[in-house]
């Protein structure tokens, strides 16, 4: 099982993604360039936050165009599992390998803080390990998290179980002041229709110890290393 | 008109700051006319702000040695030994006139700034602080008016400045990947047309992979690397940095740099995998004075010239002169020497992180500055002496004329309920939660920040791969240096060595960061050497050596200076770092101590008055400013800290907080606020008028709580280190009440209080 980080321009979280899959989790883990063409060798590809080329015209509109999203797309498409952290989920919005976009946050700042978030369902490859209706503590630090697709899209995520977290208060409930960005629906993650591509505006790899605020993010790194195992164990 | 032709003459010279005298000191240096070239890099390495021309007999005077220092002042940061074979190396710098004329962009570039000068050393920035003053953004300050008043069109502009510095700090730092861990702030009127931006970063590295800005081997490539070169922030160190401001400042915002956090980001990976290449001999950053401070400085350092053809910079536009060129301040620029025939090495890096790294020139034996443009020489100057031997002078000393005393505080009448005016101490600027600042900030990349903003009175940091952690705090206090600048600097000193104690960690150096009005006022260099006298007691006394800092003198517009405010970054370590210690009580029933290092309780009755005049609660609730700083005591101070750090080493505290602005009643608040939902009941005697007793400023004490278990053995070692350890409570849940020698002064819900506290900022600036 080998993990691998993608570094674009501007990555800043690669290092803290890096560290909590090999230095806590003890996963094998290896960065890749973002001009890497291929993936052959990986099991799980996650793109970690950041500002990726500055942010320039829009956040994650020209990692989308970078070599290594090329053979991103292509491992998506053949079933490999992939996260998109913040700017991460900002890049996997615009390559169109997850429905919606993320706008500037409603109250128009940058925003760094512990919030929670709903696993609204077990039933992805990075929940596996989860509880639905479980109530995680992980931090946002995001400018452009404010989650937003067209009431059609937004039917079709809720129908297809797509949403996979919400912003909630610490015990489970969704408002409006639970809700740190604006998002449509409370939405801090979705997947796509086939469910091996996930996207959160939270930090699971900044959530990987009580020390230095809390270790629920765990649970999205372990339930990925289960359902690798499984996967393995079934197709072997 | 061409560079060459315009024709140098004493008003010329005059016009770029530089005096009768110091133009013929150049002209003695060359032998020759300087041409207009060679003026303009001379005015700006002889600027204040590059030469220290003021400052540098008064600096002399700071203590700078300790078997932790392994670079003192004179490099791009201070470095100090951590242990493990790491080092870390740290520097505050200013950047408030850009920030006043353009407050995000000078703020965004102030941090960029001191970024590159840690990352230059080869350190990967882990950890920034911001000192930030502003004129008020509030009105409604009791006896606003008494404090000279302060109009709706100021405050309005003040809360626009607060604004555009937040946005530049986050801008900047959330991109770059480097985590704000805390700093401070504070408003006063006379910062509303001179703002403050100090920026204190913190980097990392491995001992021997410390890099020095020295020129070494004649005919090595001098590479430039990162962002092209502008007109930009022409002038910036000379014009904005050297002199003070008039009506016509805002004209100067061409002369503000505009900053790039993304190219900042590529520069800093690609500047540490070249350094990894071992090809790279020497390397400084383009700041202040661009290509001219970072070609001479090498050389100079090196004994050695430094030959460049400008024809070969990448440049922004065509048709940039000699001179724009060498004064541009364009920023996130490096220039690098490396070994000759492995220039392909370090080129390659910079190649594959899509910057610009060309050679423009080589390391020459003659001692020279030389530049070439259109293959004829345009400045020939000799390093050492543009570098080193600019003018130094022993400016003037007087005292101010002494003020009138003020009207001090008359004490309201014993048992009085100051519950509402503890309120409103509560949401003044100066005290209410920054946390409509702090998070803007991404204070948790690099997954190392233990005590966020908020949550300590110091930000603590652990090191991955070693057991430590480093904590930083950054304090200082212009309105007491205004009444006295030498014991003004001392609380600056302690304050900030007692916030790194408090959360566990040993003072091991620190930093400075000194904001005065212009030199070349008599009363100001009074000012600066007074405060330079407090700075160098206070760290000798608490053996914490300055490495490193900055000097921001013409603080001052249309002839009115600001407060002197020197700030002091200090840097300590906690050699566990599972024992940093937050300020949060954390559970019911803990018994809270007041520390205090002072032998005997309070000073002499008459000072009283004069001290707490001068408190944040004399200036909130009163309108007054007057009488005089607390009395330091040093000796105090380093027996509280001394305590702090063994009670904290040996698990024996739950929480720790130093007691300063609003006294020991805040403090008990803020342990409260920073808790999940807990409260305090607080007997307290006292000789001292109610209100110095609740709200009172005096230094060396904190309050800390402890489990019921730990009380006698906290006792016993405070005992030992001759600090009074006295129980003035307990954790509780409820209400917040404080008694006074046997009467309630303040009772209320929590949430009240904390709402007061919470909201303030966000109320006043959203």
């Amino acid at each position: 099982m080998k993990f691998g980080v993608v570094v674009f321009p501007g990555s800043n979280c690669d290092h803290d993604a890096y560290y909590a899959l090999g230095n806590v989790l003890h996963q094998p883990v290896e960065f890749l360039w973002h001009q890497s063409e291929q993936l052959n060798g990986f099991d799980a590809i996650l793109l970690p936050g950041g500002f990726s080329y500055g942010d320039y015209l829009r956040t994650g509109a020209i990692a989308r165009f970078s070599p290594v999203m090329r053979a991103v797309e292509k491992f998506a498409r053949g079933g490999g599992f992939v996260l998109g952290v913040c700017n991460g989920f900002q890049i996997l919005c615009e390559a169109g390998l997850l429905p919606g976009v993320l706008q500037r946050n409603a109250g128009m700042r940058f925003v760094c803080k512990q919030v929670h978030i709903r696993v609204e369902t077990a039933d992805t490859p990075f929940t596996a390990a989860a509880k639905p209706g479980q109530v995680l503590q992980m931090p946002i630090a995001h400018g452009d998290g404010n989650y937003f697709c067209d009431q059609a899209t937004l039917a079709d995520l809720e129908q297809n179980h797509q949403i996979v977290f919400r912003y909630t208060t610490p015990d489970g409930r969704e408002d409006a002041a639970a809700n740190p960005n604006g998002s449509l629906a409370n939405i801090a993650g979705v997947c796509n229709r086939d469910r091996n591509v996930m996207g959160l505006m939270p930090h699971p790899e900044r959530a990987v110890e009580a020390a230095i605020g809390s270790a629920d993010g765990l649970v999205i790194f372990r339930s990925l290393i289960e359902s690798l195992t499984r996967r393995a164990v079934v197709s072997a | 008109m061409l560079d060459t032709e315009i024709k140098v003459t004493p008003e010329l010279a005059a016009e770029h700051g530089l005096t009768v005298e110091e133009f013929a000191r150049i002209q003695k240096i060359l032998g020759r006319e300087p041409n207009f070239t060679e003026l303009g890099i001379f005015s700006v390495m002889w600027s204040e702000h590059c030469s220290y021309k003021s400052s540098k007999v008064h600096l002399r005077r700071l203590p700078t040695r300790g078997p932790q220092v392994l670079q003192g002042p004179g490099e791009n940061a201070g470095v100090v030994d951590i242990g493990d074979g790491l080092a870390a190396a740290f520097k505050m710098e200013s950047h408030n006139h850009p920030s006043y004329v353009e407050p995000f962009q000078g703020a965004a570039t102030g941090v960029g700034g001191i970024l590159r000068d840690i990352f230059t050393m080869g350190a990967r920035p882990i950890a920034v602080l911001d000192s930030l003053r502003f004129g008020p953004i509030s009105s409604n300050v009791s006896g606003a008016n008494a404090l000279g008043g302060v109009d709706d069109e100021t405050i309005a502009r003040n809360r626009r400045i607060v604004d555009g510095v937040v946005r530049g700090i986050a801008h900047y730092g959330n991109c770059f990947g480097v985590p704000t861990v805390g700093g401070e702030v504070q408003f006063e009127p006379g910062y509303s047309a001179n703002p403050l931006v100090n920026v204190l970063a913190l980097g990392i590295a491995k001992k021997e992979d410390l890099f020095f800005a020295k020129a070494r081997g004649v005919g090595n490539p001098v590479i430039y690397v990162g962002a092209k070169t502008g007109r930009d922030g022409i002038h910036g160190a000379s014009l904005l940095a050297s002199a003070e401001f008039t009506e016509e400042s805002q004209q100067k915002r061409p002369n503000v740099q505009v900053g790039d956090p993304f190219m900042e980001k590529l520069l800093l990976e690609a500047c540490l995998e070249a350094m990894q290449t071992g090809a790279v001999v020497a390397i400084q950053d383009m700041g202040a004075a661009g290509l001219t401070s970072s070609s001479c400085e090498m050389a100079s350092r090196g004994g050695l010239g430094i030959e460049i053809e400008l024809d070969r910079v990448p440049q922004r536009e065509p048709g940039m002169t000699p001179y724009e060129m060498m004064l541009s301040e364009s920023q996130e620029r490096m220039l690098l020497v490396a070994e000759r025939g492995r220039e392909a090495e370090v080129l390659k890096v910079f190649a594959k992180w899509g910057l610009d790294a060309v050679e423009i020139g080589r390391v020459t034996e003659d001692g020279l500055v030389r530049v070439l443009h259109h293959a004829k020489v345009t400045a020939e100057i000799p390093a050492h002496a543009l570098a080193e031997e600019g003018p130094v002078y022993q400016r003037s000393l007087a005292p101010p004329a002494p003020v009138a005393h003020g009207r001090l505080v008359e004490f309201a009448a014993s048992g009085t309920d100051l519950t509402e005016n503890f309120r409103a101490l509560l949401a003044s600027p100066a005290i209410a939660s920054k946390r409509w600042i702090w998070e803007q900030y991404d204070y948790m990349v690099r997954t190392n920040t233990l005590e966020a903003p908020g949550a300590g009175d110091a930000a603590v940091v652990r090191i991955k791969g070693t057991k430590r952690a480093l904590a930083l705090a950054a304090d200082g206090n212009g309105r007491w240096c205004r009444l006295d600048p030498f014991i003004g600097a001392q609380l600056a000193v302690a304050e900030a060595a007692r916030n790194v104690a408090c959360s566990g960690a040993k003072p091991m150096a620190a930093t400075n960061c000194l904001n005065f009005g212009s030199p070349e006022k008599p009363e100001v260099m009074w000012q600066f050497s007074r405060a330079i006298d407090g700075i160098a007691e206070a760290c000798t006394v608490l053996e914490i050596p300055i490495t490193g800092g900055n000097v921001s003198f013409y603080n001052e517009t249309l002839g009115r200076s600001i407060d002197p405010t020197p700030v002091l970054g200090v840097l300590g370590m906690i050699e566990d770092a599972s024992r940093a210690l937050g300020m949060a009580f954390r559970a019911e029933g803990d018994g809270i101590l007041l520390l205090d290092g002072h032998a005997a309780a309070a000073g002499a009755p008459e000072n009283v008055a004069k001290e707490f005049s001068s408190s944040e609660y004399a200036r909130t609730i009163r309108g007054i400013e007057a009488g005089a700083p607390p009395a330091v005591n040093l000796a105090a101070e380093k027996r509280l800290i001394a305590l702090l750090v063994a009670l904290a080493g040996d698990d024996k505290l739950q929480s720790a907080h130093d007691v300063s602005d609003g006294g020991v009643a805040v403090t008990l608040a803020e342990s409260c606020f920073a808790s999940n939902g807990l409260s305090v009941r607080a007997s307290l005697t006292s000789k001292e008028p109610d209100e110095a007793a609740l709200f009172g400023e005096r230094g060396a004490r904190a309050i800390v709580s402890v489990t019921p278990e730990n009380l006698a053995a906290v006792r016993r070692i405070a005992a030992q280190y001759e600090v009074a350890a006295v129980e003035v409570g307990r954790v509780a849940r409820g209400e917040f009440r404080i008694e006074l020698n046997g009467r309630t002064v303040v009772s209320a819900e929590v949430p009240s209080l904390a709402d007061a506290w919470n909201g303030a900022f966000g109320r006043l600036l959203s």
